[in-house]
């Protein structure tokens, strides 16, 4: 990074690497529409699915609408369902999300920083077993941490879930290198010259210049806890903690264990098109940064 | 320090300045040590001390020393399944990568019209949990209401059989595959951008094509990046859990209760209440992904002196 941005504003500086005589390519535009096209191919067919009722979704071709338009009545199943229980998912969801995502980037950032910047004794080796600590499955630990916060009586709670997720070693790495780019020693000297504390420094000078970086891996962090379905299918027992990813699952098999049920297809389709909506928005408006913090964390020399 | 006077010899102000900086340094990192330690370490410790017992209804739990992991090798389910992920390291990982890389140097050359709809199209995918995904794709494959097998026996052709015992393994492929090149797309994207331009110009002025200035400059800078995210790829794999979980409910006989390692332990701790042998499983997963991971790096570093 040639440039320090001093707020949360996206690098889009960069011109794409063209010589001024670089043509546009028709061949490869196509080619690479029909190649966008596979990857939306799935959401559109989930957002014609989950206009359709039940019986629409056997008699009718999955691509293309069905005669009726059944989604208000999928909605309803959808949030009504076993007393609106979809909407107490969608809650857990956003909260072990943004908890987690937030609580994670500050430490990732405040780690990150000070291995980057300070100098301490051992902060080499720690930074070595930490890098280590990305490599052990995530699963590996489920089981055991289980076991231990059953001990605790911490299972079946938010924090069973909130806990285990503030632990980013990716997000320490990442924030490691970002701030050696982005944090010019001689402003951490000038500062220390002018007496501020450590964490004067860093809450009032750093900080500001490590946003685009604490964006990125607020992102990632966000996204794994989002997404994660193991972690709260092993912890939570009562349907009211689960997150959307485990209630729908249970939907799906309930739907497929087929007992008189049959009516839950159109739901748990409409019921993923719902849940995805929020991420896919947040992606709409939010990608540039992912590349902000990647483009300095990981990934030079 | 408790010298007070008030002409201290620089010396001691540097090693006094010198410590204060090392105990931020200590402070900043404090809170995410404690995390780690009680959420990765401690757990991890705890795993390799359960693996060492077995507990039996007669005779309670008693220390077994390495039996399990010894019956862990001799379990053909488990190696079975270990063998499943590495057929799928070894052919949908390339795939992926593969195609990452080629869309984001493409996406980079700037020979492309509508290149924030392609980008786009590609990266949203990772904003779809995998269990959605896997859902969705699982009514895709579908033989009744599926798109696909609609299509095929409109044309008279049959219903492919995707969640077949045969197809399963390249059905998941897909959908991995589907969820995770846009995530690594953007990560080489991001390092691509981060190649100083000059270099492009120097090499067009001395006539390079297009493709030559892809294979002999951006992807050779791309190592990092690549090596990064193969590793990811790699834990990711051995890892899989969430997919065929997933499709067990539509597909029980085919996905069994050993079908990946993950889902292995999963069923053993959870279901067989053999928390003592999954906890070995686990950690013998564990050490197969390490093992991995550091001999695909080391094979990497040879290229480099």
């Amino acid at each position: 990074m040639s440039t320090i941005s001093t707020s949360a504003r996206p690098l889009t500086g960069r011109k794409a690497p063209t010589s001024p005589t670089a043509r546009k390519s028709t061949v490869l535009t196509v080619a690479m529409v029909a190649v966008g096209a596979y990857f939306l191919l799935p959401l559109w067919w989930l957002l014609v699915a989950s206009s359709k009722s039940n019986a629409d979704l056997f008699s009718s071709f999955g691509l293309w609408f069905a005669d009726s338009i059944s989604i208000l009545g999928n909605l309803g199943d959808v949030f009504t369902f076993q007393n609106g229980i979809f909407l107490v998912w969608a809650r857990n969801t956003a909260v072990y999300a943004g908890v987690s995502a937030i609580g994670a980037a500050v430490l990732a950032t405040a780690a990150g920083y000070a291995f980057a910047t300070l100098r301490f004794k051992g902060s080499t080796a720690l930074f070595a077993i930490i890098l280590g600590a990305i490599m052990v499955p995530l699963t590996a630990l489920a089981i055991p941490t289980y076991l231990l916060f059953a001990q605790v009586g911490l299972t079946d709670t938010p924090w069973a879930v909130i806990l285990p997720s503030l632990v980013s070693p990716f997000g320490v790495y990442l924030m490691r290198v970002y701030a050696a780019g982005a944090v010019p020693p001689s402003l951490q000297e000038a500062a220390r010259v002018d007496g501020a504390g450590e964490l004067r420094i860093f809450v009032t000078i750093v900080s500001r210049l490590l946003a685009p970086g604490f964006v990125t891996v607020l992102l990632f962090a966000l996204v794994s806890t989002w997404n994660n379905y193991f972690l709260p299918l092993i912890m939570l027992n009562s349907p009211e903690w689960y997150p959307l990813t485990v209630g729908l699952a249970q939907w799906q098999s309930t739907s497929q264990a087929g007992s008189g049920s049959q009516a839950l297809f159109s739901m748990v389709i409409t019921g993923s098109l719902v849940s995805i909506i929020p991420l896919v928005i947040a992606f709409l408006f939010l990608q540039r940064y992912w590349q902000t913090g990647l483009a300095t964390g990981g990934v030079k020399q | 320090m408790t010298s007070t006077t008030t002409l201290r010899p620089p010396r001691n102000s540097q090693s006094l300045l010198r410590r204060r900086e090392a105990r931020a340094g200590y402070l900043f990192v404090l809170p995410f040590m404690v995390v780690f330690i009680a959420m990765l370490v401690v757990p991890l410790a705890y795993s390799g001390y359960l693996s060492m017992f077995r507990n039996q209804l007669v005779g309670g739990v008693s220390f077994v020393g390495l039996d399990n992991y010894v019956r862990a090798l001799g379990d053909a389910t488990f190696t079975d399944g270990v063998a499943r992920m590495a057929v799928f390291l070894v052919i949908q990982v390339p795939i992926m990568l593969g195609l990452a890389l080629l869309f984001a140097l493409v996406l980079d050359s700037g020979r492309l019209r509508m290149k924030r709809f392609v980008r786009l199209s590609i990266f949203i995918p990772y904003a779809v949990p995998g269990v959605i995904s896997a859902l969705m794709w699982g009514y895709l494959y579908g033989p009744d209401f599926g798109p696909f097998a609609q299509m095929g026996r409109a044309i008279g052709l049959g219903t492919p059989q995707f969640l077949s015992a045969e197809f399963m393994l390249f059905s998941i492929m897909n959908i991995v595959t589907w969820g995770f090149i846009g995530y690594n797309m953007i990560i080489l994207y991001s390092a691509l951008r981060s190649i100083p331009t000059e270099i492009y110009e120097a090499a067009r002025v001395d006539g390079a094509s297009e493709v030559r200035i892809a294979t002999a400059i951006k992807i050779p800078a791309l190592r990092p990046a690549l090596v990064l995210t193969s590793i990811f790829s790699v834990i990711g794999t051995f890892q899989l859990f969430n997919e065929p979980n997933i499709l067990a409910t539509i597909a029980p006989n085919v996905i069994g209760s050993g079908y990946t390692p993950n889902l292995y332990a999963y069923n053993l701790a959870f279901v067989g209440q053999e928390v003592n042998y999954a906890a070995a499983i686990a950690f013998l997963l564990g050490f197969v992904i390490m093992v991995v991971s550091y001999v695909f790096q080391l094979s990497t570093r040879k290229g480099d002196a």
